[in-house]
C-alpha cells in the first residue's frame, strides 16, 4: 500500500516538475521573439519595439492578445485534417526533444540512454510538419516553400547526424550525460571543431534560422508554408521556431560547450549562460548573413559539408584506434 | 570551387559576422520622435498658411493662381472686391487631407501670401477637421518674407490712390 502511494506521489511530482519545465521553455520560447527583435535592432543602431511596458517587456502581450482574437480560419480549400496537424507537429517535436536535455546532473527530466537518437527522430519528425502545412494549404507559395524545406532538411539531416557520431564515438554512449561527463577535461569543441561547425550548420538549417530560411522566405514567396495561417495557429508556428532555436542552442551545449562544466557559477547558471550566448549568435548570424540562392544552400550542404563531416568522422575514428 | 575559395568564403562570412557584431557598441540612429522633438528646417515643407503683409493687411489678392497650380486641386477660394477696387478673398479654404505638400502654391503666388511651414503633426480623427477655413489658415505674421509687400513693386494704380503710391521700379526684376 505505501510503495503505491509512494509511486503515486512520485508520479505527480514528475508531472508538475515536467509541467513547469514545459512551462518555463514555451515562456522562454514566446520571450525569445521579443529578445530577438530587441538585439537585432541592437545590431543594426535601432531601438526594436521599446514602448509596451518597461523596455516594451509587455510587447509580447500585445502581440499575444492580438493573435489570440485573430479570426482562426482554416480555408475551405484545404485538407483540414491535416491543416490542423501541421502547428501541432511543429509545435511538440522539437519541444518533445527538451525532456532529454541534462540541464546540470540532477534537474533533467529523463535520462535517456538513447539521447542522441532521440533528438535524431524528432527533428526528422519535424520536417512532417512543413510537409503538411504546405501541401494541405493548397497554396503554390505553401508548396514552394515547404519543397524548399524538404529538400534542405533532407539535406542537412544527413550530416546533422554524421557530425554528432565523431562526439559518440568519443564518449562511447548516446547518453547525454555520458557526452556530458566525457567533456569534464576539455569541451569537446576543441578536438572536434569541423563536427562543431557542420552540426551549427545543420542545427540553424533544422530550425530555419537565417541564412538557411529558404521555406519562408519574406520576399519571394511571402512566408513560404505558414501562409494560410492565421490565429493561434501561426503562433505556434512562430513560437516553435523559437523552441527549436532554444532546443539546438542547448544541444550544442550540452554536445559541445560541456554543458553544465564550468567555474565558481552554479551549474544550472553555466548552461542557461552557454545557451544563451548561442542563441545571441544566432541573432546575430541573421543580422548579418544574407539569404543564399535556393541551389546554393544545397550546393554548399553536400559538396562543402557532408565531405567535412566525413573527413572529420574519420579522423575522430582514427585517433580513437590509435590511443 | 577550389580550397582556396572556400577557406577565402569562410572568412569573408566571418568578417561581416565581425563587422555586425561591432555595430552593438554604435550609436543608434533611431529618433525618439515624441519624446524628443524633431528640428525640421526652415524651408521644409509642411502645413499651408496664409501670411499678412507688415502692415498686418492680408496679402492675399485672390489671383487663383494657387488654386490652377495645385496638382491635387485641394485649394479652392472665391474672389471678392472691397470699396477700393482691391481683391480679396471671400472664402479660401484647403483640404488637408488631400494636399501632398508640394510648395507649389507657395511657389506660384505672386503676393507670398500662401506658404508652407515645418509642422507636419496634422493627423485628426475626423476627417472634416481637416478642411481648414480661411480663419485657421490665416497668421498674423509675415512668414519667411518679411519685408515683401506686394504693392511696393506693382500692381495697377487703383481709385482714390488708396494704400501705396510708389511707382513701379522698371530696373527691378522682381514682381
Ligand atoms: S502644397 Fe501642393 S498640394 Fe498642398 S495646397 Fe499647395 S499646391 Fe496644393
Ligand atoms: S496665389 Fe497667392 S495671392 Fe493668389 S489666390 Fe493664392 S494665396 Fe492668394
Amino acid at each position: 500500500m505505501t510503495s503505491i502511494n509512494y509511486n503515486f506521489i512520485n508520479i505527480i511530482f514528475c508531472f508538475f516538475k515536467t509541467l513547469f519545465i514545459v512551462f518555463i521553455i514555451v515562456f522562454c520560447g514566446a520571450m525569445l521573439s521579443f529578445i530577438e527583435r530587441r538585439v537585432l535592432a541592437l545590431f543594426q543602431n535601432r531601438y526594436g519595439p521599446n514602448r509596451v511596458g518597461w523596455f516594451g517587456l509587455l510587447q509580447i502581450v500585445a502581440d499575444m492578445i492580438k493573435m489570440l482574437f485573430k479570426e482562426d480560419w482554416v480555408p475551405s480549400f484545404s485538407k483540414s485534417f491535416l491543416f490542423i496537424l501541421a502547428p501541432i507537429i511543429s509545435f511538440i517535436s522539437l519541444l518533445l526533444v527538451m525532456s532529454i536535455i541534462p540541464f546540470t546532473d540532477q534537474k533533467f527530466i529523463i535520462n535517456l540512454n538513447i539521447g542522441v537518437l532521440f533528438f535524431l527522430i524528432m527533428s526528422a519528425l519535424s520536417v512532417y510538419s512543413i510537409l503538411f502545412a504546405g501541401w494541405s494549404s493548397n497554396n503554390k507559395y505553401a508548396l514552394l516553400g515547404s519543397i524548399r524545406a524538404i529538400a534542405q532538411t533532407l539535406s542537412y539531416e544527413v550530416f546533422l547526424g554524421l557530425s554528432l557520431m565523431g562526439v559518440v564515438a568519443q564518449s562511447h554512449s548516446f547518453n547525454l550525460f555520458d557526452i556530458v561527463y566525457s567533456q569534464k577535461k576539455i569541451w569537446n569543441i576543441f578536438p572536434q571543431f569541423f563536427g562543431f561547425i557542420t552540426f551549427f550548420i545543420a542545427g540553424l538549417a533544422l530550425c530555419h534560422r537565417h541564412p538557411f530560411d529558404q521555406p519562408e522566405s519574406e520576399q519571394e514567396l511571402a512566408d513560404g508554408y505558414h501562409i494560410e495561417y492565421s490565429g493561434m495557429k501561426f503562433g505556434m508556428f512562430f513560437i516553435g521556431q523559437y523552441i527549436s532555436m532554444i532546443v539546438i542552442a542547448s544541444m550544442i551545449t550540452v554536445l559541445f560547450l560541456g554543458g553544465w562544466y564550468g567555474p565558481y557559477l552554479p551549474k544550472f547558471l553555466w548552461f542557461f549562460f552557454k545557451t544563451f550566448i548561442l542563441i545571441l549568435f544566432f541573432i546575430l548570424l541573421r543580422a548579418s548573413l544574407p539569404r543564399p540562392r535556393y541551389d546554393q544552400i544545397l550546393y554548399f550542404g553536400w559538396i562543402i559539408c557532408l565531405p567535412i563531416t566525413l573527413l572529420n568522422l574519420i579522423f575522430t575514428a582514427f585517433l580513437i584506434l590509435l590511443y | 570551387m577550389n580550397i582556396k575559395s572556400i577557406i577565402f568564403d569562410f572568412f569573408t562570412q566571418i568578417r561581416s559576422i565581425f563587422i555586425t557584431f561591432k555595430h552593438m557598441f554604435d550609436m543608434r540612429e533611431t529618433r525618439l520622435y515624441p519624446e524628443n522633438p524633431i528640428y525640421l528646417s526652415p524651408r521644409y515643407r509642411g502645413r499651408v498658411v496664409l501670411t499678412k503683409d507688415p502692415n498686418g493687411k492680408d496679402r492675399c489678392v485672390a489671383c487663383n493662381l494657387c488654386s490652377v497650380v495645385c496638382p491635387v486641386s485641394c485649394i479652392s477660394l472665391q474672389k471678392s472686391q472691397d470699396k477700393y477696387g482691391r481683391w480679396f478673398s471671400k472664402f479660401f479654404k484647403i483640404n488637408f487631407s488631400r494636399c501632398i505638400f508640394c510648395g507649389l502654391c507657395e511657389e506660384a503666388c505672386p503676393t507670398s501670401a500662401i506658404q508652407l511651414i515645418p509642422d507636419f503633426e496634422l493627423s485628426d480623427f475626423d476627417r472634416k477637421n481637416l478642411l481648414y477655413k480661411k480663419k485657421y489658415l490665416t497668421i498674423s505674421g509675415t512668414g519667411k518674407d518679411h519685408k515683401y509687400n506686394f504693392y511696393d513693386h506693382c500692381g495697377v494704380s487703383i481709385k482714390k490712390k488708396y494704400m501705396y503710391n510708389i511707382p513701379i521700379n522698371v530696373k527691378d526684376l522682381l514682381p
